[in-house]
């Protein structure tokens, strides 16, 4: 902040600031330290982890070693996590930005009966506790012969109140009136609008909101604990914690290599997503700043 | 608040008014309802179901249900573990909640002043911890806690003391609020970011016109341009606060007499409900907090929106 | 018993019916809770039934689930489906222990989910027999198998009302010391607990990095070491539940520990952490007093142990007579849930009585049949890891010396649930374990008292 406040600003291109780099460097080395520890040991063996310290290498470099191992430990149920994972993303959190992206829309540009009050009730609901909603929904969906199924993981995740919110701000400023009564002039229905005016405006806001809900999903973990009771239809997060439990007690299986690289391998694939998304992601926000 | 100066993020209630509306009609439930019916099925229902499970009381063992009215909620707001644990996450508020938005806001700022070396690797790097699911940062951190071990160990070799101790009584609320905010200052960095990036150029051309040093331009155009972004990650953040779970469940693994069952509100009435079998009880605890945190959220949103700039 | 004894819903008609039912769970339910209580007193299970309806299950064929965490588990399925071909046991590991119990916790209560068969410890086996949610394997004539286990065993999973599961392994507690570190700090092996915490003293003071053991609370070891000091806390008869952390026997036990913990003489290292596994191997924790199931786990886990580590008899309070109590241990059950429980039966059969022991065996677990107890081949097995001591020789000796008279809470999943937050503080802050005791005592009779039993305390 000092830094920011000594230099005066010129608004078209301020110079850069090594004051301010290397006190957001610090913060940096902060984020970074866990990931690197999580890298390191990573890469250690189950006896090395045990007898090295944290945040050096030691023993064998066994990172390679340990993927193998996780991806073919109890007959590669780590790849099947995966693939579970990767449906209730697609499934999951592209239905939820779907679902968003129409009603953030519905809310924003339409005055309909009742409009208030889902303002309200999504506000609302969202501050009861959802662990503690766990139990009703679970009990509800047994009845529904859902438990145990990957609809049970993928039916919550498609309500996302904060994607809902975000398209509702966006779309408000991003999809100007006068085109869509161009649109009703030109004799559109209000789903062809929807489909060829108003997506392309969204953009931006829709790759925001999927990103969100992706994340979301991929790091879903109460509600699949409540919901399935077969590894067969874990997420990676459920499965991962189970690797952690099985160290206890008799019969114990410690694997807290497999628990680490699995945690590493786990991360990987989002932030690939994230890096890849973020040109969209960002152009798109641009896009959405120079329509003002 | 006028549309110029409020996009992306301008307070709940208030969405902008456009210039001209449609007629009041129907059409609008066309986009609406297909959420609000996986909505009604996975939040209302269960929402509904938590309720009447809460004017019941049920044995686990012995006899029937019995319709209680309002003893479950009455019997909460005497219970002294649930107020313990909502003391702890109301301290817990206070805190973590102001350091990680101000983080997020600086960051955000930062990166945003065009004043940054390499400010696109800052976003992304700033932005990793929350790509990271909750368990495997509650666990990794869990290991880097560990004073026998862990880096906490090493630390202290380092420093010739045995004071670092992350997860000891005293500590351990404060650990985990590192944990928390190590993952999601990222997150609302990138919604300061982003509703930052929309301000129009205009109005700091204005501002430069009139000579307004860096610091004033945050102060007088950033901060209210970005204040409904703001309001929003407050509530949220209260929300995420009040429902603080997985953290400590995951943690209480590694010092289950630190963090007891009734830690946090919200592990009260996972305990209640998994371990104990009193579900009408812990749908009454769910409520209580429920309805406490909508207060809580809305007369944030009421203040945030009618603070004036 | 209908299903909806054990499902609970709230429409009035529910209700109405719930409330006719209730006499009759009632007087089931006391008296699946004097099983427990029972013991090795209580008098033999009645015989209703003959395998006769299993053989035939079993030559029909079909499939059923079985929910396990133990390591043979996956071995012991194979063996079973190559033997029975047109049988297909479809094996979960839906969690270990306790995350197991919520999960079939729920899906009793919701009515369906459940599988045929799962894996339960003995302490958690009388509450789901309360709840009417086990099969009662007396209708296959199980009830006959009863002289092939041993006594402590088979008095875990028997009661006045019925057989609820065999016993698969056992857990009678010894002293396993590091005597590399017992050795190099010319200390005696402990035979009673005097000594013991003695060395705990000597050995901390030779060398700070050091501890004897570990212990940061866990409740089944404190009713264990409860239960050998000679206690008997909990006394179960019907609905009536009687808690006393306050007998001679408790008192014996907490007189004895408080020392270690106030002494600062306990590793401050949560056990099954991989802190724990490390600290057993490079010598910080340098014994253990735990169940007979151990070895396997050294063995898998404590790589840098090997060659270091010994079994002896559990220390006791006069030095004079042996004796030890159980530890952990579990049994396979058939649930009320299970479309075929004669098949299921059947597999359980197998798993605990027939073939599937020696696969158990050959996997580092501890057996309750007594034929495998007895066999030379088990008990004179010399194990290299523990430098070639024959190790089951005291093993088998302390199964045979097990306290008889325990009984577990009907209720006993919670009471573990809550022992940190009111017992733990004992560990936390040395407050003294029979205040913490006395603590968790309180939240058992609130608990049980709220729950429909009528408990005393004293």
């Amino acid at each position: 902040m000092a830094a920011v406040a000594t230099k005066t600003l010129s608004v078209t291109r301020p110079r850069k600031s090594r004051t301010l780099t290397a006190v957001m460097a610090l913060y940096l080395v902060y984020t970074l330290v866990p990931l690197a520890w999580l890298v390191i040991n990573a890469s250690k063996t189950q006896p090395a982890l045990f007898s090295t310290s944290g945040l050096s290498f030691g023993g064998p470099f066994a990172l390679f070693d340990n993927i193998a191992q996780t991806f073919t430990y109890n007959d590669g149920i780590f790849f099947r996590w995966l693939g579970n994972t990767l449906l209730y993303v697609v499934v999951g959190a592209g239905g939820a930005t779907i679902l968003a992206t129409a009603a953030g829309y519905g809310l924003a540009k339409y005055r309909f009966p009742g409009r208030r009050a889902v303002f309200a009730i999504v506000l609302g609901a969202v501050a009861v506790p959802t662990t503690a909603l766990a139990v009703p929904t679970f009990l509800m969906f047994s009845k529904l012969g859902l438990t145990n199924t990957p609809l049970s993981v993928i039916i919550p995740s498609l309500i996302s109140p904060f994607g809902l919110y975000l398209i509702w701000v966006y779309a408000a400023d991003a999809i100007p009136d006068e085109l869509m009564e161009a649109a009703r002039i030109d004799g559109a229905g209000e789903l062809r609008i929807f489909f060829t005016v108003t997506l392309r405006q969204l953009a931006p806001g829709i790759v925001t909101v999927a990103l969100f809900t992706m994340v979301q999903t991929w790091n879903n973990y109460f509600l699949p604990l409540i919901m399935l009771s077969e590894p067969k239809w874990y997420p990676l997060t459920v499965g991962l914690n189970q690797w952690s439990a099985q160290a206890n007690g008799a019969g114990a299986q410690p694997i807290f290599n497999l628990v680490l690289t699995g945690s590493l391998l786990t991360i990987i694939p989002l932030v690939i997503a994230f890096l890849f998304m973020q040109r969209f992601w960002q152009s798109g926000l641009s896009a959405g700043s120079v329509k003002q | 608040m006028t549309s110029t100066a409020a996009p992306p993020v301008p307070a709940p209630a208030r969405p902008a008014p456009p210039v001209r509306r449609p007629r009041r009609n129907w059409r609008g439930w066309l986009f609406v309802a297909p959420f609000m019916l996986v909505f009604a099925l996975t939040f209302i229902a269960p929402v509904v179901y938590a309720f009447v499970l809460s004017l019941f009381r049920d044995q686990a063992f012995f006899g029937g249900t019995v319709f209680v009215g309002a003893d479950n909620y009455a019997q909460v707001l005497a219970d002294p573990k649930f107020w313990e644990s909502f003391q702890r996450v109301l301290v817990f508020l206070a805190v973590q909640v102001p350091i990680m938005l101000l983080l997020a806001l600086v960051a955000a700022l930062a990166i945003d002043s065009a004043r940054l070396h390499a400010a696109g690797f800052f976003r992304i790097v700033i932005f990793l911890p929350y790509a990271v699911p909750a368990v495997v940062a509650t666990l990794m951190w869990g290991f880097i806690y560990g004073d026998h071990f862990g880096l906490a160990a090493d630390l202290n070799h380092l420093l010739g003391t045995d004071a670092v101790k992350p997860l000891s009584q005293n500590w351990l609320l404060t650990s985990i609020g590192n944990v928390v905010t190590w993952e999601f200052v990222g997150y609302n960095m990138l919604i300061f970011y982003s509703a930052l990036k929309v301000i129009p150029t205009e109005l700091f051309e204005a501002a430069a016109i009139d000579g307004a040093g860096t610091f004033r331009v945050i102060r007088s155009v950033k901060l209210p341009a970005i204040r409904g972004a703001i309001v929003i990650a407050t509530i949220f953040s209260i929300i995420g606060s009040f429902q603080l779970f997985n953290e400590p469940n995951i943690m209480r693994n590694l010092v289950p007499n630190v963090i007891g069952t009734f830690y946090t509100p919200n592990m009260y009435a996972y305990n209640l409900s998994f371990a104990g079998q009193q579900y009408n009880y812990s749908a009454t605890v769910a409520i209580v907090m429920g309805v406490i945190t909508a207060i809580i959220a809305y007369v944030v949103q009421l203040r945030g929106s009618r603070k004036g700039m | 018993m209908s299903r909806h004894t054990v499902v609970k819903g709230h429409s009035m008609s529910r209700i109405r019916s719930r409330a006719r039912a209730f006499a009759a769970v009632a007087l089931a339910a006391a008296l699946a809770v004097g099983c427990s209580s029972g013991g090795s007193t209580a008098g033999p299970a009645a015989v209703t039934g003959t395998q006769d309806s299993v053989d035939a299950a079993l030559k029909a064929g079909g499939s059923i689930t079985y929910w396990s965490w133990t390591p043979s588990a996956k071995d012991q399925v194979a063996a079973f489906e190559k033997q029975y071909p047109n049988v297909k046991v479809n094996y979960v590991n839906a969690g270990t222990n306790k995350d197991e119990y919520t999960k079939l916790q729920n899906a009793i209560k919701a009515g369906s989910g459940a599988p045929d068969v799962a894996q339960i410890e003995y302490y958690a086996l009388p509450q789901f027999a309360l709840t009417d949610s086990l099969v009662d394997l007396n209708q296959y004539g199980f009830g006959s198998f009863e002289k092939d286990y041993s006594a402590s065993t088979w008095a875990q999973v028997k009661s006045a009302n019925g057989v609820y599961g065999l016993p698969q392994d056992s857990g009678p507690m010894a002293l396993f010391y590091n005597k590399e570190v017992f050795d190099k700090n010319a200390i005696a092996v402990p035979k009673t607990w005097e000594e013991y915490i003695a060395a705990a003293k000597k050995l901390h003071a030779a060398d700070p990095t050091k501890y004897i053991t570990s212990d940061t609370g866990d409740p089944g070891f404190a009713l264990s070491m409860i239960w050998q000091a000679g206690g008997h806390p909990i006394g179960v008869d019907g609905r009536n539940v009687k808690v006393n952390f306050a007998d001679a026997g408790t008192k014996k036990w907490t007189a004895m520990w408080d020392q270690l913990i106030q002494g600062k003489l306990l590793a401050p290292v949560k056990e099954w952490s991989d802190d724990w596994f490390r600290a057993l191997g490079d010598g910080t924790i340098s014994s253990l007093v735990t169940g007979a199931w151990m070895p396997g786990n050294f063995i898998s886990s404590v790589p840098g142990g090997s060659g270091k580590w010994a079994v002896a008899p559990m220390p006791t309070y006069d030095g004079q007579k042996a004796v030890t109590a159980e530890n952990g241990g579990s049994t396979q059950s058939v649930l009320k849930q299970s479309k075929n429980p004669a098949l299921a039966a059947a597999f359980v059969r197998w798993l605990n009585h027939d073939g599937g022991v020696q696969p158990f065996i050959k996997s580092g677990g501890f057996p309750s049949t007594t034929a495998d107890l007895t066999s030379p081949a088990f008990v004179d097995q010399a194990v290299p890891y523990f430098g070639g001591q024959k190790i089951n020789q005291v093993l088998t000796q302390a199964s045979k010396d097990v306290a008889p008279g325990w009984t577990y809470l009907p209720y006993q999943t919670y009471a573990n649930s809550v022992f940190s937050d009111t017992a733990g503080k004992a560990y936390l802050n040395g407050t003294g374990l029979d205040a913490g005791l006395a603590a968790w005592q309180q939240a058992i009779v609130d608990y049980g008292n709220q729950q429909g039993f009528t408990v005393s305390a004293g």
